[in-house]
């Protein structure tokens, strides 16, 4: 089962940055079970077998106000896939900053390695005011501005900075099949 | 939440504000902008000017901005719509109908962003078998008035759309690869009734226009 955990404040943010996340796990069978951060248990984390943080609005900052709500990542060794303010999270709670960088629509990025599946150039979705870095990662990913696509460097912690659930599917089924 | 529905009166920005309502949102106002340019790249322009009409019967005051369509010159107008709406109605949110279109999403979530205005797009990345079927449960009524594609032709407009429609668009997209919630611009529609009106509009005159493949239909709605 995954964990997909929902990071939006405001509950109608959710079809637009949850939704679209089961959606893709629905089509393809992919049994799923949907959280808000602040409803999580030790129950739950433990019987999940991979964990995905959605993302939500540009406004929306206030999962960083609750960042020791994720406190529980540190111990754990089952896959996380970040997306946007879930790598935001991910890169924090492992000694990272947020900085500044602003990307809205349609951006080229590369990976340079393999990074769940993609490698090379491909055109992503971004919606975002903040990124983040840690030496705990290890970058796969950069576009023109900033890093889009980290791995810690010895967990299956996986983080991107833009939205895979909008063009690029695959990075999620690739994910959920780890 | 205070928000203005970015409204053209066709099926999907009337389902988001919809959902807005379902959602406990406070619709304030619609901002509604029509285009003198019949290929915009933002707006949906046939019968805009029937918004009045929509927003009438959901009780809601409505911004209206004209624009000359001009690629990215029409941003402006649609900011200068939503600061208005800030302005008059004290929003703190605008709803778009945006579904797939990524130009669409991210130039209003850039003017919201600018004018420190939360963005919601509940119809993102949905499905269009479910947001026809979500329409249909939730007893919207909607006409045809726009085609551009080949497979539907002039005989479409007017016609509303029921599950037999749906069954007969999703034979054309077979065939010509439509699609089905028109995010090509295949088609333009116009709600007649919903649970937000207060009562059904009826279509009382109808002029068609276009050729070849591009349909229009003004119509007058009571």
């Amino acid at each position: 089962m995954i964990l997909l955990i929902k990071t939006p404040n405001n509950k109608f943010h959710d079809l637009e940055f949850v939704k679209p996340i089961e959606d893709i796990l629905k089509r393809d069978n992919i049994n799923f079970k949907s959280v808000h951060y602040t409803k999580l248990d030790k129950k739950i984390i433990n019987i999940a077998d991979k964990i995905i943080i959605s993302g939500t609005s540009l406004m929306d900052n206030n999962y960083l106000s609750h960042i020791n709500n994720f406190n529980w990542i540190k111990k754990i060794e089952k896959p996380i896939l970040g997306i946007c303010g879930g790598m935001h999270i991910l890169g924090l709670i492992f000694n990272g900053t947020l900085k500044k960088f602003q990307e809205i629509g349609l951006t080229e990025v590369i990976f340079k390695n393999d990074f769940l599946g993609f490698c090379g150039k491909y055109i992503v979705y971004e919606l975002h005011n903040l990124n983040v870095e840690s030496k705990e990662f290890k970058t796969f990913a950069m576009s023109n501005n900033c890093t889009q696509a980290i791995k810690h460097k010895k967990k299956s912690f996986y983080g991107v900075q833009f939205h895979p659930e909008v063009r690029n599917k695959n990075l999620i089924i690739n994910f959920a099949n780890l | 939440m205070k928000c203005a529905v970015l409204f053209s009166g066709g099926k999907d920005s009337t389902y988001a504000a919809y959902l807005a309502k379902k959602f406990d949102n406070d619709i304030t106002c619609l901002i509604s902008i029509i285009s003198e340019n019949p290929e915009s790249y933002m707006f949906h322009t046939p019968s805009i000017s029937k918004v009045k009409k929509q927003a009438k019967v959901m009780n809601l005051p409505i911004i209206v901005q004209k624009t000359k369509g001009i690629k990215e010159e029409e941003l402006k107008d649609l900011e200068h719509a939503i600061k208005k709406a800030k302005n008059e109605y004290n929003i703190e949110a605008v709803v778009t109908g945006a579904v797939e279109s990524a130009y669409q999403a991210s130039r209003v979530q850039k003017i919201c962003d600018n004018l420190n205005l939360e963005c919601f797009n509940p119809l993102w990345q949905k499905e269009p078998e479910e947001q026809w079927d979500d329409l249909l449960e939730n007893r919207f009524e909607i006409i045809i008035i726009g085609v551009a594609a080949e497979g539907m032709e002039k005989e479409f407009l007017g016609k509303k759309i029921d599950r037999q429609m749906i069954k007969k668009l999703k034979e054309i997209r077979s065939k010509y690869r439509i699609h089905l919630s028109f995010e090509g611009g295949e088609a333009e529609t116009f709600v007649l009734n919903c649970p937000l009106f207060s009562k059904e509009l009826v279509v009382q005159t109808s002029q068609i226009y276009g050729r070849g493949n591009s349909w229009k239909m003004e119509i007058d709605v009571k």
